[in-house]
């Protein structure tokens, strides 16, 4: 007994000793585990928002989705887009202590696109060629002009690698990731947590303000509001709507939200195999019923909490891409029945596969029953997500209802949608002019030439309607009052420099 | 006995082999395509198309059944789709951590159960016998996600006693290990405790009525020791195979609890595998999975068999 109140109290002592030491240590809950942490391989969304503490970019992006300066200090377009020429910032170093240069940036570039597992490839597919034009200079060379890859350099394409590290490990460098953000890979254990830690030598160092990253993955709401209202969490991610009131009323806690860059929408099978010949597929004026017949404000306040925001284009309208002419269309029973007329239909019987989580479904059913008021006679067919995504691609439905969690520059919101070749176009709409515009689109530096072309592009698709655009959700997160300086980026991304915890 | 085991390990060759059959030819049949689920947003034709024909699955379902077969017989399981881990590397990491939250689910279980049941039994159609049923009916009916989250709410956020979700290594920090596993493990035993003990009330009460039970009471041993030795031991029998049984059962349950509480075991690498069709993992878990329950099997009818010898001679 004697030896063991003694070793007691050792164990106080020490405890007491070691307290003066404290770090600060910021544990983040996100909604899912992430994939592998390569840059080049990775394609989960809690992926990208751990790098976005461990990885620099190139180019980032600012409150307002306008492209800033990162590991790149400046950049010029020239000859019509073709030549893309970056300055690199001076004295930055990666995790292993390598200097990151120019050389180190064609490192990374070339490993996106040679990587035989690499995810990037057609994110840089316009690069036929990268090369160092001097130590702290890069030129990319385009195949043919496409303004749309600086914004590819704000995400994963564009995080630099250290090269040593990454020849060394190859397709394992998730492994152990070496980049050159403000906080270091430390330890990661499989749908549990990744720990980072912060990182001394950073360029911008003065700006971190904690000592220690966790996140950690708890897929269920309930489960990770209370780890939040419990202290054992300081932030949670991307929280439920329906969540969002209690965390406004509870006195410890701070909602925030944004509208994020995606969408939700309806995809109507109009060309995808012998399933697109049907009414709905053949006949736009079907589509334009049922999307008027749609009351685009009372989904958002009955299924997101007032959360959301309603939209009819690929761009919400808090973008400056979004078309002011087309503005969101009220809900309209008599014309959708009028449009059902002219098509020849009284009524019309329509199945719509969903993915089958409690959103998703009570979504769908107040779809429903709207349109059942025009004369739709929808059947829900709620469906596993990757049978869903299978059955979309492989063009075995009639109306599909899918997410797009939305990419920075517009062209990655509408392009491959809705081009004939396009990667992801599950509804085979295919319209020369359409193809003509959006191409444009990516080959002038100059912004109001491009939007000319989106608006174009957005009245052709409002009226065609082989995708029926719903609306917008937010990146909503709860945050713990003891955590200052967090601000919610449009693109779902946690940028952590700057903020602080009491 | 040994050759008693090594007969039913022969046994269990061919169960093994249809169990694979069974997994793979069931798994080709899900909806879905592994690649497409794993891709998500980035379908870029050209890395799908590698990564189908690095992971052969392009090839024949005859030969990717075979060379699968061949493969986990030299004790390669395959590669994780999602994740690029071998699948045993995977499922050594992940498994530790479901045996300990069956372990301590079944300890909970345990102490609650037998000594409750024997309560029950003894003291039949009294009060304590009435309340230990309705607690053990409330332990079978309660569904474990509302429990486990109403508990979260009361322990960890009204109280602040517990840790609301997580894990810890054993090794590592044992204290808060067992913390994080208290309350699922707590939530993972409420069934089986409730199972244990109505099978272990009806066993006691099997036995006390029994001839030498009343033959011992007559020379007069203690009750507590007619209770203990005597009748207890007798109905431990039953017990036995139903705890195996159940420690089965436990594995299947933790899938859920460890959702709840996020984790990182066994039952939650299952659900995630089968979401993201990673075919290899939820091939190797549940061969994995079989080999365990074959297993339990065994041990449970040694265990039979040295606690009763009259089973011994038909060895």
């Amino acid at each position: 007994m004697k030896k063991f109140s003694a070793f007691t109290s050792a164990l106080l002592a020490s405890a007491f000793l070691a307290a003066p030491v404290m770090s600060a240590e910021l544990r983040i809950g996100l909604n899912d585990d992430a994939d592998v942490l390569d840059p080049a391989q990775s394609r989960t969304f809690v992926g990208r928002i751990v790098y976005t503490s461990m990885c620099d970019k190139l180019v980032d992006i600012d409150q307002n989705m306008k492209v800033v300066p990162q590991l790149a200090t400046e950049w010029a377009w020239s000859e019509e887009g073709k030549v893309l020429t970056m300055k690199i910032r001076e004295g930055v170093k990666f995790h292993d202590g390598e200097t990151l240069d120019a050389a180190a940036v064609v490192y990374t570039i070339e490993r996106n696109l040679t990587l035989p597992e690499s995810r990037r490839k057609s994110e840089l597919s316009s690069v036929a060629k990268v090369e160092a034009t001097g130590p702290l200079e890069v030129k990319f060379t385009l195949k043919s002009p496409d303004v749309t890859l600086l914004a590819q350099l704000t995400d994963r394409a564009g995080m630099i690698v250290a090269p040593k590290a990454a020849k060394e490990l190859g397709a394992n460098f998730g492994s152990k990731p070496v980049c050159a953000g403000p906080f270091k890979f430390v330890e990661r254990i499989q749908q549990d947590r990744i720990v980072l830690e912060k990182f001394a030598d950073y360029w911008d160092k003065d700006k971190i303000k904690v000592d220690k990253l966790t996140f950690l993955p708890i897929p269920d709401t309930t489960v990770k509001l209370a780890n939040l209202r419990s202290g054992d969490l300081d932030i949670a991610e991307r929280i439920s709507a329906s969540d969002a009131q209690s965390v406004k009323d509870d006195a410890n806690l701070t909602y925030a939200d944004v509208i994020g860059p995606g969408y939700m929408a309806m995809y109507a099978n109009v060309n995808n195999g012998p399933r697109a010949d049907n009414p709905l597929g053949k006949d736009k004026r079907l589509r334009q019923a049922f999307s008027l017949a749609i009351d685009r404000e009372a989904i958002g306040q009955i299924v997101f909490e007032g959360t959301s925001l309603a939209g009819n284009q690929p761009f919400p309208s808090t973008s400056p891409w979004f078309n002011k002419n087309l503005p969101v269309p009220a809900r309209d029973v008599e014309k959708a029945k009028q449009l059902m007329k002219e098509a020849g239909y009284e009524t019309l019987d329509i199945e719509l596969q969903h993915a089958n989580n409690t959103t998703q479904t009570q979504m769908m059913q107040v779809i429903q029953s709207m349109v059942a008021e025009a004369g739709f006679n929808v059947s829900l067919k709620a469906t596993e997500f990757a049978t869903l995504l299978s059955e979309q691609t492989a063009g075995n439905y009639q109306l599909s209802r899918s997410d797009w969690s939305g990419r920075i520059d517009p062209d990655g919101n509408v392009h491959q949608f809705v081009t004939c070749k396009g990667g992801i176009n599950d509804v085979k709409y295919c319209n020369p002019e359409v193809d003509k515009l959006l191409d444009e689109a990516r080959t002038s530096p100059d912004e109001a030439v491009r939007k000319e072309k989106y608006d174009a592009v957005s009245v052709i698709l409002n009226d065609d309607m082989p995708i029926i655009y719903l609306g917008h959700q937010p990146y909503a997160y709860a945050i713990s009052k003891k955590v200052e300086g967090f601000a919610p980026s449009p693109d779902g991304m946690m940028r952590l420099l700057g903020v602080s915890k009491k | 006995m040994p050759v008693y085991i090594g007969k039913r390990l022969l046994v269990a060759i061919p169960t093994l082999l249809i169990i694979s059959i069974f997994v793979f030819s069931l798994q080709k049949l899900l909806p879905g395509d592994p690649i497409l689920a794993m891709a998500g947003e980035e379908r870029d034709p050209a890395t799908l198309a590698f990564l189908r024909e690095k992971y052969h699955l392009n090839d024949p379902v005859i030969m990717q059944y075979f060379s699968w077969l061949g493969s986990m017989l030299m004790g390669d399981f395959g590669i994780s789709l999602r994740t690029n881990q071998p699948v045993l590397e995977l499922i050594g990491q992940k498994l530790p951590v479901t045996i300990q939250l069956a372990v301590m689910a079944m300890i909970f279980a345990l102490v609650i159960g037998i000594p409750t049941g024997i309560l029950a039994a003894v003291y039949k159609n009294r009060a304590i016998d009435y309340i230990a049923n309705i607690v053990a009916l409330s332990g079978l009916s309660v569904p474990n996600f509302w429990l486990g989250i109403m508990l979260i709410l009361l322990i960890s956020v009204q109280l602040g006693w517990l840790p609301a979700s997580g894990y810890e290594s054993i090794f590592v920090d044992p204290v808060r290990s067992i913390k994080t596993m208290i309350m699922p493990a707590f939530v993972l035993s409420t069934a089986l405790a409730a199972q244990l003990m109505r099978h272990t009330r009806s066993a006691m009460l099997g036995v006390l009525s029994s001839d030498y039970i009343r033959t011992a009471r007559a020379k007069g041993l203690s009750p507590r020791e007619v209770i203990l030795s005597h009748t207890f031991r007798n109905a431990l029998l039953p017990i036995i195979t139903l705890s195996a049984l159940l420690f089965g059962e436990l594995l299947a349950g933790a899938v859920l609890t460890e959702q709840i509480f996020t984790i990182p075991g066994f039952g939650k690498m299952t659900v995630d595998a089968v979401f993201t069709r990673d075919y290899a993992v939820v091939q190797g878990i549940v061969m994995c999975t079989a080999i365990g329950f074959i297993v339990m099997n065994l041990i449970a009818d040694v265990l039979y068999v040295l606690l009763n010898p009259r089973l011994r001679a038909t060895l």
